[in-house]
């Protein structure tokens, strides 16, 4: 029977009153577990141990009053379609919020990085609850699957609906939080409203201090992106399309314009409620590109991402590639582009905003404006500018090694403060990083010098990885 | 050559588990003792004693770096019997001449040791992530996992429990041990059984459906799936149950998504629908009052929310700052002291305060509480920016021939941008209006002596003549006489 440990006198871990000091916040003490066993089946009818009877464990918290019921068929239907029609949006991630700890009546926190609850068998994070209010939309955008003139089955969501989703999920700790978007029906503003509302009666009725992302509209009137920043930890748009162009063709509804009126707004004001310590989207807005939905060159939609992290400071750019959809439109390709053009682009990403590299480097290594899809960009970086190589691990400064192949930023820290105190043979970088394979024929250390390795002409073909499946979320 | 006694080697018992405190009563003793890490073995209580074991005295704390302890705090969870020998070799090192050897990453022991606490703070995050908690049977909510860790790491996991599920009460029960909050205090007890934990829970269904739809057949790839959730937690995990399932099926699925056509809307293009999409902007000031009353005062505390008053289609709009405390509870702008200031300077200029528009940049009263006085407080520039949008909307829908910014937050409001007053005053355009830059009437009201009071009150009124001139020859001749300069 559960809670059998409580009635054992025996084989306790820790003996009877010692106070014990935990790492955390918790100070916790071992009360007399030999005395009673009342809890588990037999809770209902006998007294709770402990050393106090606590009043409110026979008061129901608010979210015990309204949401205790079980989940009925009718809204597992609705989940699948709803949850359906999200998973095109990349962004999982539950990071960047301030840390919280949830009050003595009210549910969640939040912890910097993010946890992610579960994966799926396409390597993705399961981390909010992504779902939409509805699928249900008055736009036609091609790419997408749930475009008015699509056939898709379709399902609403009411505001208590989508929060009893949320509180019960996370209290079965399957979630971190709320990724909330939605189809627009009557109209941006009307949607907006609702998707506020959501969030609203979280924070407010239930106390909820988890991780809510909340897409916004950008056609909604300015004073709504005002609103959900109150109560969102992230606000993001989709630009969807990196050009106008594009953007006209296959997403007529859409104006480009508005999308970066709406950013700008919210980097804005994300900016001065951080200077004057207030709650606006404290972890920032991010957005998501689609790649292969139309002819935009990978060096195209990086210089787009550049803008985009120097304009409005983005935390993230997500790329997605552009992949079959149900009852697709007839204007778009009919391949999916490969998966690994995806990967390039967010490693070429990571070399923008962590490694030194600007736009002009990563595109004048790459073919036709396309990245290399058999070598990653960094390498492909080296191949092209071997005049540069081999640089010394025990001598170069940081900023060169960042560009070795094969180093990652945390290998170079450890390099840099490492070499104070000994010098680094081959051996040592190989305790460092994985990817030394990569790396050793452009670096020198005190056991290794690559010579001419570094001028032939099959280094490339050498260095190519092997064609596994990759890890697109790393 | 010299042949030396053989050593003895003295063992040091510890408890099994994450023993922190018997290995650092342990180390103290060992250091104090200066027994160098080859004399030394260490072993879990449950097994036989070979050598006679130590009895370890209380000896003098000994003073290592900060990184050094948390890496031991971690350490000492992981699974391995040789992680406390380890850990005594890196001490002594680190307590005879290699103070600074963390950082020395490439060093074999420092690495191994630190691969281990990798392995250890990955299992902590592994058992945030994947405890499931069901539902006890019985009218009061209660919850409890079973969970299977690969470490010693029960009781650094749970205080992540406290913090997110503190109104809950839940027990987590696993093979090496259990521990319970009860809304009110944690407690740790002997180990449980799977048994112990209920069997189901009334949302698994719908979690498991919610898995199985956020998974995308076009993007199958169950290694990087492996790689962040190995297989040794799936049995504690309800979802992945699902996984095989989706898997076999993916390839068939997206294929049928390939080779099907792309097939004509069976609904009708809405167009009335759509048209009406674009018709959400509030069409009179009422309407956006009302959005405005419903947003609620972004800084609480606010008895009503303040509008603008005065002739939908006013020549002049006056723009303040924010209601006082007299307007907050009133709910009309400019009746406290500063507006009856305005009022009176506003009829020796000669413009009839019922002809004007007046508003505030802010729709709320921010205070703070001194006694039972509420004291005005300055908006900030994100407040201002804040009701923004609807200041705009209100302008929009006044259609003023001129707008008079009294003071700097109005300014900041009406442009966007901070500028100081006394390099500004006078003629300004606020967009595509005609505009008027002037001081708050509050801060005549704060001039210290009499004197400059008076001189800047002239001022002001020189400045609402003007303002008076500029309206009046806009409506004559339809452009801002040079004149009125």
């Amino acid at each position: 029977m559960i809670g059998e440990w409580l009635s054992m006198g025996k084989g306790l871990l820790l003996k009877k009153g010692e106070p014990h000091r935990l790492s955390g916040s918790v100070e916790a003490k071992v009360h007399d577990l030999t005395e009673t066993c009342s809890y588990g089946r037999h809770a209902t009818s006998r007294p709770l141990p402990g050393p106090s009877p606590a009043p409110y464990l026979h008061a129901r918290t608010k979210h015990e009053q309204s949401c205790g019921r079980p989940m009925d068929e009718k809204l597992s239907k609705k989940l699948r379609i709803l949850a359906d029609a999200a998973k095109y949006d990349a962004s999982c991630s539950s990071s960047g919020a301030p840390k919280r700890k949830s009050d003595p009546d009210g549910l969640g926190s939040t912890v910097g990085t993010g946890i992610c609850h579960a994966y799926t068998p396409d390597g993705r994070c399961v981390s909010l609850l992504k779902i939409l209010l509805t699928n249900y939309c008055l736009f036609d955008c091609a790419y997408c699957v749930n475009r008015r003139s699509s056939n898709v089955k379709r399902a609403k969501f009411s505001v208590d609906e989508v929060v009893t989703l949320t509180v019960e999920f996370y209290k079965r700790n399957y979630i971190e939080g709320l990724f909330l978007s939605s189809g627009i029906i009557r109209s941006p503003d009307y949607t907006m409203e609702q998707m506020i509302l959501v969030a609203k009666k979280l924070r407010r009725d239930h106390g909820f201090r988890g991780y809510i992302h909340l897409k916004t509209i950008p056609e909604a009137s300015p004073w709504l992106i005002e609103e959900a920043g109150l109560w969102a930890d992230r606000l993001s748009i989709n630009l969807e399309l990196p050009t106008e162009k594009s953007l006209e063709q296959l997403a007529p509804e859409k104006d480009g314009a508005s999308i970066e009126t709406a950013m700008a707004q919210m980097s804005e004001r994300i900016e001065e409620a951080r200077e004057e310590r207030r709650h606006f989207s404290p972890a920032g807005q991010t957005t998501q590109m689609i790649v292969g939905a139309d002819e935009t060159t990978d060096a195209d939609v990086l210089r787009k991402s550049a803008t985009l992290y120097g304009h409005y400071a983005m935390k993230r750019v997500y790329y997605s590639a552009f992949s079959p959809i149900p009852d697709s439109s007839a204007i778009l390709p009919l391949k999916s582009p490969p998966l690994m053009r995806e990967n390039r682009l967010y490693q070429a990403d990571w070399l923008l905003r962590y490694y030194g590299f600007d736009v002009d480097e990563i595109a004048s290594s790459a073919e036709k404006g396309m990245l290399d899809l058999d070598v990653d960009p960094k390498l492909a970086w080296a191949l092209k500018n071997r005049h540069r190589f081999p640089v010394d691990v025990n001598l170069a400064d940081r900023e060169m090694l960042l560009r070795v192949p094969g180093l990652g930023a945390r290998a170079v820290d450890k390099i840099v403060v490492a070499r104070k105190h000994t010098t680094l043979r081959l051996e040592d970088v190989a305790r460092l990083t994985s990817g030394l394979k990569r790396a050793k024929p452009f670096l020198i250390t005190a056991d290794h010098h690559p010579k001419a390795r570094l001028d032939k002409l099959d280094l490339r073909e050498r260095l190519i990885e092997k064609p596994e499946q990759l890890s697109l979320f790393v | 050559m010299t042949i030396e006694a053989p050593m003895t080697l003295h063992r040091i018992i510890l408890k099994t588990g994450a023993d922190l405190h018997g290995f650092r009563k342990a180390v103290r003793w060992l250091i104090a003792e200066e027994l160098a890490p080859q004399h030394v073995v260490f072993a879990i209580d449950d097994a036989p004693g070979l050598f006679g074991d130590e009895t370890v005295m209380d000896a003098p704390p000994v003073s290592i770096p900060k990184g050094v302890s948390r890496l031991i705090e971690q350490v000492v969870c992981h699974g391995d019997p040789e992680r406390y020998a380890l850990l005594y070799g890196l001490v002594w090192r680190v307590l005879n001449g290699e103070r600074d050897l963390l950082e020395v990453a490439s060093d074999p022991l420092v690495h191994r040791i630190d691969l281990m606490a990798r392995s250890v703070r990955r299992d902590l995050h592994k058992m945030h992530a994947f405890v499931r908690f069901r539902r006890m049977q019985g009218e009061l909510e209660r919850f409890a996992a079973w969970f299977e860790p690969e470490h010693f790491i029960l009781e650094a996991a749970a205080p992540f429990f406290v913090d997110r599920f503190r109104s809950m009460d839940w027990t987590i029960l696993t093979p090496i041990g259990s521990t319970r909050w009860d809304r009110h205090e944690l407690t740790f007890g002997p180990p449980g059984r799977r048994e112990d934990a209920p069997d189901e829970d009334s949302f698994e269904e719908g979690w498991r459906g919610y898995y199985e739809s956020v998974f995308n057949p076009a993007r199958v790839n169950p290694t990087a799936m492996r790689a962040e959730m190995p297989k040794k937690y799936w049995r504690n995990m309800p979802e992945t149950a699902a996984i095989p399932g989706l898997i076999q099926t993916a390839a068939q699925r997206v294929e049928r998504m390939i080779e099907q056509e792309a097939t004509m809307p069976t609904k009708r293009t809405p167009e009335r629908a759509i048209q009406a999409m674009w018709d959400q902007e509030p069409k009179t000031l009422e309407e956006l009052n009302a959005i405005i009353a419903k947003a609620g005062p972004l800084v609480p505390g606010a008895t009503q929310a303040v509008f603008g008053e005065g002739p939908h289609h006013a020549e002049i709009v006056f723009v303040g700052e924010q209601p006082g405390d007299q307007e907050d509870l009133q709910g009309r702008p400019f009746v406290g002291p500063a507006g009856k200031l305005l009022t009176k300077a506003m009829r020796e200029a000669g413009i009839e305060r019922e002809q004007a528009y007046l508003t505030n940049a802010v729709k709320h009263f921010k205070f703070d509480q001194r006694g039972h006085r509420r004291i005005h407080a300055k908006p900030t520039a994100g407040e201002v920016k804040h009701y923004r949008p609807w200041l705009m909307k209100e302008l929009e829908l006044v259609r003023p021939k001129l707008i008079v910014a009294l003071g700097a937050t109005a300014v900041l409001a009406l442009s966007g941008k901070a500028t100081p007053i006394t390099r500004s005053r006078g003629r300004a355009k606020f967009g595509a209006y005609e505009g008027y830059i002037t001081v708050h009437p509050s801060y005549l009201l704060r001039l210290p002596d009499e004197a400059t009071k008076q001189e800047a009150y002239e001022a002001f009124l020189n400045d609402l003549r003007r303002i008076h001139d500029l309206a009046q020859a806009d409506l004559n001749t339809g452009e801002l006489p040079l004149a009125a300069e």
